[in-house]
Formats: structure tokens, C-alpha cells, sequence
């Protein structure tokens, strides 16, 4: 057995009992009771800030109401009805800048409505009871590929297949659901929360799921496009950048991205190796999932390495605190410079960082921190574009999610304009296959 | 430190807080719990005549309607009058007494309309030493199907006699408790004092059913799948018992007759207000029923305090305070105006002023792009919708309008004068102004 002092990278640092209590549910489901009470602090807001903060505009006010008068299962059905990830969504989002930061009770108290655990009660009610509450329209005969069976392309085809279209969904990986399966701290999305939502969605019918395929692999657009009425690009962002600095060659930097996957894939978290020194690069939410499961696997030090101070970070300070809580280290205004040496004293340096004149440039002063493992999350790319017009590395898109090219549309973290979050590629997941419907219904409703 | 010392008819108590005929107050155990907690005086749960007791149902006897977090907010009830036996009940009144010599004891009586029932219990009642007795006219479910309770507090030629009869038979003070399951609380008031009663004590509990079971089709409480009507009591009833207890101390019959006030007392607040309108004491069940007997304390604090606060010395100074100021709507002044205003740094946007008023009201309130609300004044009747509406106490308030400043609303000037509607020139049956 090693311990969280164990020199260099290894595996087995906390006992079994310790790694389940760190990776169950870092919010504990709501109680019947526990949600009557919460959901009584709503005011009932009228055109309530929630909604319009809520990127998939959920009637906020009208399912809280639903679950304080008893009827959880009702509360699921308007939920689902603007964001069919409503489940995830409530595990995920980052409410204290969302709907919650929005909240009136906040403004007053300090103290906003409990609405993602709220939401999280009334969902989990309906799909514990294995109820799907959508039914599909009469078939219209029109078919649609969804490439990418993501938070956006999951919506876009429920929606799809709920107007009555057939839908091919295709996906790269061999399981669907993107980042939710692949890309979300495990304390998020306990006891395969992911995957148990993709079969749910499913069972609106007329999906097909394909996993293992491609786009530029086993498929491409222009097959796509003659084979289909319409497409839908929801690829996500395959591409990893790199640190590119002396030494980020070397084996102990790892993508945060591949590490989060295979802390959610793994059957035992206790065969997973890590550092005893960890320093995570970046300041998005990437790099605080690593950092803090870094931590709950047994790491003894770890740091987030941020370049900018701690106002611009794209991790929300309710996320910054939760690192903080956990003892992450919380580092601001430093660049990686060069990881030094290889083997057991691998040390990264650090340079301090400073903004003149607008742009921030390294001041010279360095400092040297052990790091048994580097992990890098300082963003993705977009790796496969199908030949379309790009705007700032993504796909360009309209506020539909139409492309340049007709027939295709795209949404999600591989489309232009959104904020990466799950929610928003929800929102452009449901919104696009509403502008397919009408455009293949020609203005039929 | 306020003097809470109550008289009331002559009885003396610690302080103006005295548990109702109720199920707390039916056995030695729990009334000797609550003169240790604090409590000025109980009234005994009510006795029946000699011989074999009532029995009650041996299912669920009460309901609740609950407010957010499961706070009661009523109470009903079906239990009958005392269970047991009425010797072990006078037993128990007699020593409790002799042990509490400074608190009131009053006993509660309901025995049928005939005077020999009461010629037979008054004298047995009146050698336990208690202070005094309450007549039960007002408990609505059971023993009104019986010809007692609210059977006969419903019949004010009833009230008299029974009243006259104890008068005849028992030296001590004589309350009767009016039932509020009637059209006109007035006239069993009168009819109590005609008889000779030395005050009243209301409201008694109010039929009720507070829920019904969905699956079963019953009402609740369910005795076997069936349920009956019950008494109503607890915070919800206090508006409808302040009101009766305010029209007896305003009509001219019976102005002045003391009153103990009963019908949701919860906090001290709610005890000072029943005093205000006439009340020379309060009687209180449900707030006990839920929190235990301790409650009484924090009513004693506040009320002390906010006598203290208020220059008060005595109850007596400020009894019967609001009377004068509670009149006929026809006497309300028609030329004071009012208008809402919002106070921006206080409001929290949520809307609930703005959405009351424009679907249900006057469309007084203005909503801007970025959730700023306004109140119209050429709109605003001041209905105070919006006040009771607004989650942040005070935010919303209503402003008097002085005179010699222009309504909005009506272009007129606002005067100085009083005038009502008996004046009015829309009333038809107005009096012409000399």
C-alpha cells in the first residue's frame, strides 16, 4: 500500500473506503422533504431572471412550483421540454453563474433558490421511474445524420426524432454521450449517470446510434449530404493543444482531458497512477476537474498554474473555491516555462507574469515547483471541419446553427459563438434541429 | 419589566396567557406541566354530567393544514369533551388548585339543557375550588349532534337560560364561550349577558374539513374510510376571531362585558392584538399543541417588552386600545389618498408587485427592460395588493398624500375634510349636507 507521500507516480495512495468517499456525489440528491422546503423559497418570479440566465430557458418558476405541490414528475416534463439533458444539466452547470446567480434570492440574501438540485430531484424522479414523457410526431419520411453524440448532438436529434424525423446518429467513440461520458469529473456523474441518460433519451425511438464512426474517417460531408435531408455537425473538439515549451515532451505531461476520460472509464480507480507533485496548467474548468481528482486520488501536492489572475479565469469561483477546499494550490499570473529533467525529480519552471500595455508577457522571475505529472489543459481544437467555413477555429454558424453550406448545420463546442458549456450546446442542439424541421417541413408546421 | 398581573372577573393571574379547554388541559399531569412552564391560568377541558363518559373515536382525531416546511397553520380536531370520569376530573381540579393557589382555574362545563343537569354538577364544581366556570357552547362536532355545544351556542334563548341557571346555582364567575358557527356573534353575546354572564370567551373552534383523501374519497381526519366535519383552530382562525371579538365589544348590548379571547394566539403579538380590541385576557391551544408548553415563555418576553417599549405598566392600558379606531366601512374616510411607492434600493426585481397588479388589478405598476418597477400613480388606487405581494418587508410602501396635492389617478385636489360614504353624492340614501 503507498500513501500520498509515496515519492513519484504511482498508484493505490488511499485506501478503497477513501476513493469512494472521494469520488461519490458531490452534491447529495435532495430529499422529498429537503426539496418541499427549498423549492418553497421560490418567489415565483414573474419573467423571471432564472429563465432568461438559463441558456435552454427552462420555466424555472413554473418546476419548482411543480415540486412544491407535490408533482416531481411534472417538474421533470417541463424541464425536459426546453433541455432534454436536464438531468446532466443539473449536475453540471455552473448555476452560481447561471440561473442561480440570477436568482432574486441571491440578490436579497445572498442565499439563491437551490434550483440545480432542485432540478436534479425532479428529473431524477422521472427517469428513476423509467418514464420517458415524450412521445414522437407522425413520421414525416425525412432523414437526418447527427454527427456526434454529445450534449448537442443529443438534443438535436431528440428533437429531431420527436417532430416525427428519422435520425442516424453517429459517434467516434465507442460509447455515446461526449463529454458527458468522456469529459466530466466523476464526483459530477456518479453510477454511470451518462450513459444511463443516453439510453433514456433514446427511447423516444426513430434514433439509430452508431458508435466508432467519424467524420473524416468512415465519414465524410458530401457522402453525408447526398445520403441525408439534412446534417448536423456536433463533433466536438478532438484536438488537444499543446504546451509547447522546453521539455513538454516529455513523459510526465499528459493532457488533463485524457486524464479526466480515463479516471471515468476505469473500472477501479485504485489501479490509476499519480503523482505525489502535480501541477495542472491552466484556469478553465478542465484544469480544476484535474486537479481536484488529482487530489481525491491521493496526490499530496497539487497546483494550478494559472497565467492570468484569478478574475479572468474561465472556471467560476464556486469552482476555484471547491479546488481550494480540497487543497488544490492556487497559483495566478504564472507561464510554464520548461519541465526540467525527467524521472523521479521532474520539476517544472514557472514564470511570473505581468500585463503592460495590454499584453501579458513573462517579467523574467521564475520559480521551480516538483511535478511528478504535468497535466495540460489549456484548451482544445477543432480537428475535423469538413471543409467548411471557419470563424476563430470553429465551424462559423448562424444564430440557427446554420453553416455555409445548406443542408449542414453545427452546434456545440465545434460550432462558433457558445461558451463550451453543456447547457448552451443543449440550447444549440434543440435549436438548430428546429430550423432542420422547419426547413424540411417548408414552413409546415 | 412589564407587570403581565391579569385580573379577569376578579381572578387573579400571573399573566395574561391561559390554556383553552382543550386537550392539553384534560388531566392533572399536563396541567401541572404547564403552570411549571408558565402559564397564567387553564381552562379545564370540559367536564360532562356523572355517569359513564363520552367515548372518542380510536383513530386519527385530528388534521392539519401545513404551511411551507410543515408549519401548522390549522389545526381541526373531532375529539369529544373529557373521556373520563368526572370524579377523577374534580379530584384532580381540587388539588391542583390547593398547589397553584396564584393561577386561575376554570372549568369547563358541558352538560344537556335541562336544569337539573346543571343544578346537579354546578355545586360538585364549585367545592373543587376553582376560580370560576366556562359554559361549552361552541364545540361543533359530536356533541352538537348530542343538543349540546354549538347546539345550543347556536340558540340565543338557550344561552340565557343555561347562563341564568348557573348564575342561580354557582357563586363564582360565569363565562360562556360562543361558538362561531353562527350568522351573528352579537346575539349569543347578548343573550350571555342578559343571562347574567360575567363575560364571554371566543371563538370555540369552526367546522371544518381540512383535507380529503385522493385515493380514498375520504375526509381527513379518516376514521375507517370515513371522516366527518371537525373544529377549525389555530393561526389560520385568528382574522375571524378577532373580527367577532371585535363586533361584541363595539355594540352597544354588550360593550364593556369582558371578553377572553381565543382563536389562533401563536405569538405575544397576536395576544396584544385581541387585547387591543377588548380582550382581558387570552386563551390559547393549538400554539401549545405544536410547540409544547414552553411557548409561553417567549409570549410573556415579548409582551413585556414590547409593553416596555411602549410605556406600557399594565395590561389594562392599552385593553380595548383599537376599539375606537374599528368602525363601519360606511365611516371610512373617502378623501385620504394613498399611493404605492417602491423603494428601488430595497426591491430584488423579482416582479410578484408587478405581475399582481397588471393581471389582477389596476395596471398601476410600470416594468422596464432592465426588471426596474414603478408604480403609475394616475393608476395606483392604493389597494395594497402590491405591499402583501412583495417578499421584502417595507420595500413597498403606501404614502399619504397631502393635502393640496393633485391624484393622479382623478385630477382632484386632495382635501383636509373627512367624508364618507353616508354623505356621498353616488350614495342614494345619503343625507344632503346642511
Amino acid at each position: 500500500m503507498n500513501s500520498q507521500m509515496t515519492p513519484g507516480v504511482t498508484a493505490r495512495r488511499l485506501n478503497d473506503d477513501s476513493l469512494r468517499e472521494n469520488f461519490g456525489d458531490l452534491h447529495a440528491p435532495l430529499q422529498p422533504h429537503e426539496a418541499a422546503v427549498a423549492a418553497d423559497r421560490c418567489y415565483f418570479c414573474h419573467d423571471a431572471p432564472c429563465v432568461t440566465a438559463c441558456p435552454t430557458d427552462i420555466d424555472i418558476p413554473l418546476f419548482i412550483r411543480q415540486i412544491s405541490t407535490g408533482t416531481p414528475e411534472a417538474a421533470a416534463t417541463t424541464i425536459f421540454d426546453m433541455n432534454i439533458l436536464g438531468g446532466m444539466c443539473a449536475r453540471v452547470c455552473p448555476t452560481e453563474e447561471l440561473c442561480e446567480q440570477a436568482c432574486v434570492r441571491e440578490v436579497a440574501e445572498g442565499k439563491p433558490v437551490e434550483i440545480g438540485r432542485l432540478q436534479r430531484h425532479a428529473t431524477d424522479t422521472l427517469m428513476a421511474k423509467g418514464v420517458h414523457p415524450f412521445e414522437r410526431a407522425d413520421e414525416t419520411g425525412k432523414t437526418v445524420a447527427v454527427v456526434g453524440a454529445g450534449p448537442a448532438g443529443l438534443s438535436c436529434a431528440h428533437r429531431l426524432a420527436m417532430l416525427g424525423h428519422n435520425v442516424a446518429l453517429y459517434d467516434a467513440r465507442p460509447k455515446a454521450g461526449g463529454l458527458n461520458e468522456y469529459g466530466i469529473a466523476a464526483y459530477k456523474s456518479t453510477n454511470d449517470f451518462a450513459a444511463k441518460e443516453v439510453d433514456w433519451l433514446l427511447a423516444i425511438g426513430g434514433i439509430t446510434l452508431e458508435n466508432g464512426k467519424a467524420l473524416g474517417d468512415a465519414l465524410n460531408l458530401d457522402g453525408l449530404a447526398r445520403d441525408f435531408d439534412a446534417v448536423f455537425l456536433s463533433v466536438g473538439l478532438g484536438g488537444v493543444n499543446a504546451l509547447g515549451i522546453d521539455g513538454g515532451e516529455n513523459d510526465s505531461v499528459i493532457d488533463a482531458v485524457e486524464f479526466i476520460e480515463l479516471l471515468r472509464q476505469t473500472d477501479d480507480l485504485a489501479t490509476l497512477p499519480v503523482g505525489r507533485n502535480v501541477v495542472v496548467i491552466g484556469g478553465g474548468m478542465t484544469a480544476v476537474d484535474a486537479a481536484v481528482q488529482s487530489k481525491l486520488l491521493g496526490a499530496q501536492n497539487v497546483t494550478i498554474a494559472y497565467r492570468r489572475g484569478r478574475e479572468a479565469m474561465s472556471a467560476s469561483r464556486y469552482e476555484q473555491d471547491l479546488a481550494a477546499s480540497h487543497g488544490v494550490q492556487l497559483l495566478f499570473n504564472v507561464q510554464p516555462k520548461a519541465v526540467l529533467n525527467g524521472g523521479s525529480s521532474t520539476q517544472i519552471e514557472l514564470e511570473y507574469t505581468a500585463v503592460t500595455n495590454g499584453k501579458l508577457a513573462g517579467t523574467g522571475e521564475t520559480l521551480s515547483l516538483s511535478a511528478d505529472q504535468v497535466f495540460s489543459a489549456i484548451g482544445q481544437t477543432l480537428t475535423t471541419d469538413g471543409g467548411l467555413v471557419l470563424e476563430g477555429g470553429k465551424i462559423a454558424v448562424s444564430e440557427r446553427g446554420r453553416t455555409n453550406r445548406s443542408k449542414v448545420w453545427a452546434g456545440g463546442d465545434c460550432a462558433s459563438g457558445g461558451n463550451d458549456l453543456t447547457v448552451t450546446a443543449v440550447a444549440e442542439g434543440r435549436d438548430a434541429a428546429m430550423d432542420i424541421h422547419a426547413t424540411l417541413m417548408g414552413g409546415v408546421e | 419589566m412589564a407587570d403581565l398581573t391579569t385580573e379577569f372577573l376578579g381572578i387573579k393571574s400571573p399573566n395574561p396567557f391561559w390554556l383553552a379547554s382543550a386537550p392539553p388541559t384534560d388531566k392533572e399531569y399536563n396541567v401541572r406541566r404547564a403552570f411549571e412552564a408558565g402559564w397564567g391560568g387553564v381552562v379545564w377541558k370540559t367536564l360532562g354530567a356523572e355517569g359513564p363518559p363520552v367515548v372518542n373515536v380510536n383513530g386519527p382525531r385530528y388534521g392539519v393544514i401545513h404551511g411551507a416546511d410543515r408549519r401548522v397553520l390549522g389545526l381541526n380536531n373531532i375529539e369529544l369533551i373529557t373521556d373520563r370520569s368526572l370524579e377523577i376530573n374534580l379530584e384532580e381540579i381540587t388539588r391542583v388548585k390547593k398547589d397553584y393557589p396564584d393561577r386561575a382555574v376554570i372549568v369547563s362545563i358541558m352538560v344537556p339543557c335541562e336544569e337539573q343537569a346543571w343544578k346537579d354538577i354546578l355545586p360538585k364544581v364549585e367545592a373543587t375550588g376553582a376560580d370560576g366556570i366556562e359554559l361549552n357552547f361552541g364545540c361543533p362536532h359530536g356533541m352538537s349532534e348530542r343538543g349540546m355545544g354549538a347546539a345550543v351556542g347556536q340558540v340565543p334563548e338557550y344561552i340565557e337560560m343555561v347562563t341564568r341557571w348557573c348564575k342561580q346555582y354557582y357563586s363564582k364567575p360565569v363565562i360562556v364561550k360562543l361558538t362561531p358557527n353562527i350568522t351573528d356573534v352579537r346575539l349569543p353575546a347578548a343573550a350571555a349577558k342578559r343571562g347574567g354572564a360575567d363575560a364571554v370567551s371566543l371563538i370555540n373552534t369552526i367546522n371544518s374539513i381540512v383535507s380529503v383523501n385522493l385515493d380514498s374519497m375520504s375526509p381527513e381526519p379518516s376514521i375507517d374510510g370515513k371522516g366527518t366535519h371537525g373544529g377549525y383552530c389555530g393561526p389560520a382562525v385568528k382574522p375571524i376571531a378577532m373580527s367577532m371579538v371585535s363586533e361584541i365589544a363595539r355594540a352597544p348590548d354588550t360593550a364593556g362585558l369582558p371578553i377572553s379571547g381565543i382563536g389562533g394566539v401563536t405569538t405575544w403579538r397576536d395576544a396584544a392584538e385581541f387585547i387591543t380590541l377588548g380582550c382581558g385576557n387570552v386563551q390559547v391551544c393549538t400554539a401549545a399543541m405544536t410547540y409544547g408548553f414552553k411557548v409561553v415563555q417567549e409570549m410573556i418576553s415579548g409582551l413585556s417588552q414590547w409593553m416596555d417599549e411602549k410605556g406600557h405598566t399594565s395590561i389594562q392600558d392599552f385593553m380595548g386600545a383599537a376599539i375606537p379606531n374599528t368602525t363601519d366601512w360606511q365611516y371610512l374616510n373617502l378623501n385620504y389618498v394613498a399611493k404605492a411607492e417602491i423603494n428601488q434600493d430595497d426591491c430584488i426585481s423579482c416582479g410578484r408587485c408587478y405581475a399582481a397588479c397588471e393581471d389582477t388589478s389596476h395596471q398601476a405598476i410600470a416594468m422596464s427592460s432592465d426588471r426596474k418597477f414603478t408604480v403609475i400613480d394616475a393608476e395606483c388606487v392604493a389597494c395594497n395588493l402590491c405591499v402583501e405581494v412583495c417578499p421584502v418587508e417595507n420595500c413597498i410602501t403606501m404614502v399619504e398624500q397631502k393635502p393640496g396635492t393633485v391624484d393622479a389617478r382623478t385630477g382632484k385636489t386632495v382635501v383636509d375634510d373627512y367624508a364618507n360614504w353616508t354623505t356621498h353624492p353616488n350614495n342614494p340614501g345619503a343625507v344632503a349636507a346642511e
